[in-house]
């Protein structure tokens, strides 16, 4: 019933805030590179790492992705008919939770490695965070 | 047939013959979107930085510019039939006929603005 429930709120969430900030991202990009700028001022650094509010819409919206998406699985395969006894359907529940947790902090690891690797092409130490 | 209790009105009468269509384009809607997204997602990490240059000569590729209009028409159609069910579950009296009108005007009206933004930036972003 929980993840039933998870479906249904980052369905809805992703609905709002992720088209919100999708349309205002695309509308900024078509608006041209001054508007563009702004838009993402309000959700980066200087150095084009994510800030605050960037990380809670980045993480938030891609962790409400990963767990529509595997939830939505969960539908497709109890649509097929499988996975309702008891004990499948609880793991495969729980599954779905830790599949989307997991795939969100590896999607997120990469990104700060990738920007980590490229940011100081100079001959600061590679690992140091300057915010 | 009676008049009386609602099942009493409907008996006889048969299917409508369209009760599957909301539940099919879901689905579609939801494997198409799987597709897409991580596309999307993929795609957007992929770009050395997300600068104004770099996602603008990205979006302004056929190859990019196609499967975003693409995700926008699955991405909005599917969340247009999960957010009726919402508000079908949750919503009995007349506010429901008012939430249900500004869900298709949103959506449209949302998804008019998104794929025009794409083309824009497609059609004008042809990076020299």
């Amino acid at each position: 019933m929980t993840v039933s429930i998870l479906h249904r709120v980052t369905g809805s969430g992703m609905a709002t805030v992720g088209v919100i900030v999708f349309l205002w991202w695309l509308g900024a990009l078509a608006a041209g590179e001054r508007d563009y700028a702004r838009f993402m001022d309000l959700l980066t650094v200087k150095s084009g790492a994510p800030n605050i509010a960037g990380y809670i819409l980045g993480i938030g919206l891609t962790l409400s992705f990963f767990q529509h998406m595997m939830t939505g699985i969960r539908h497709f395969v109890m649509d097929a008919g499988a996975a309702f006894e008891l004990k499948a359907n609880k793991s495969f529940a729980v599954l779905t939770v830790v599949v989307s947790v997991l795939l969100t902090a590896a999607l997120w690891g990469y990104i700060t490695y990738d920007q980590l690797k490229a940011a100081p092409a100079g001959n600061a130490p590679i690992a140091v965070e300057t915010k | 047939m009676g008049n009386g209790t609602h099942i009493g009105r409907v008996r006889g009468l048969g299917a409508a013959h369209e009760g599957a269509h909301h539940w099919v384009t879901q689905r579609l809607t939801a494997g198409s979107n799987l597709l897409l997204m991580l596309w999307l997602i993929v795609s957007l990490v992929r770009l050395p930085e997300l600068s104004y240059g770099v996602v603008q000569s990205w979006l302004s590729s056929p190859w990019a510019a196609v499967p975003m209009i693409l995700l926008v028409i699955s991405v909005f159609n599917h969340f247009r039939l999960g957010l009726q069910v919402v508000i079908e579950d949750y919503q009995h009296d007349e506010t429901r006929i008012v939430l249900m009108s500004l869900l298709n005007y949103f959506t449209i009206a949302a998804g008019t603005f998104a794929i025009f933004s794409i083309l824009k930036v497609a059609f004008t972003g042809a990076a020299a």
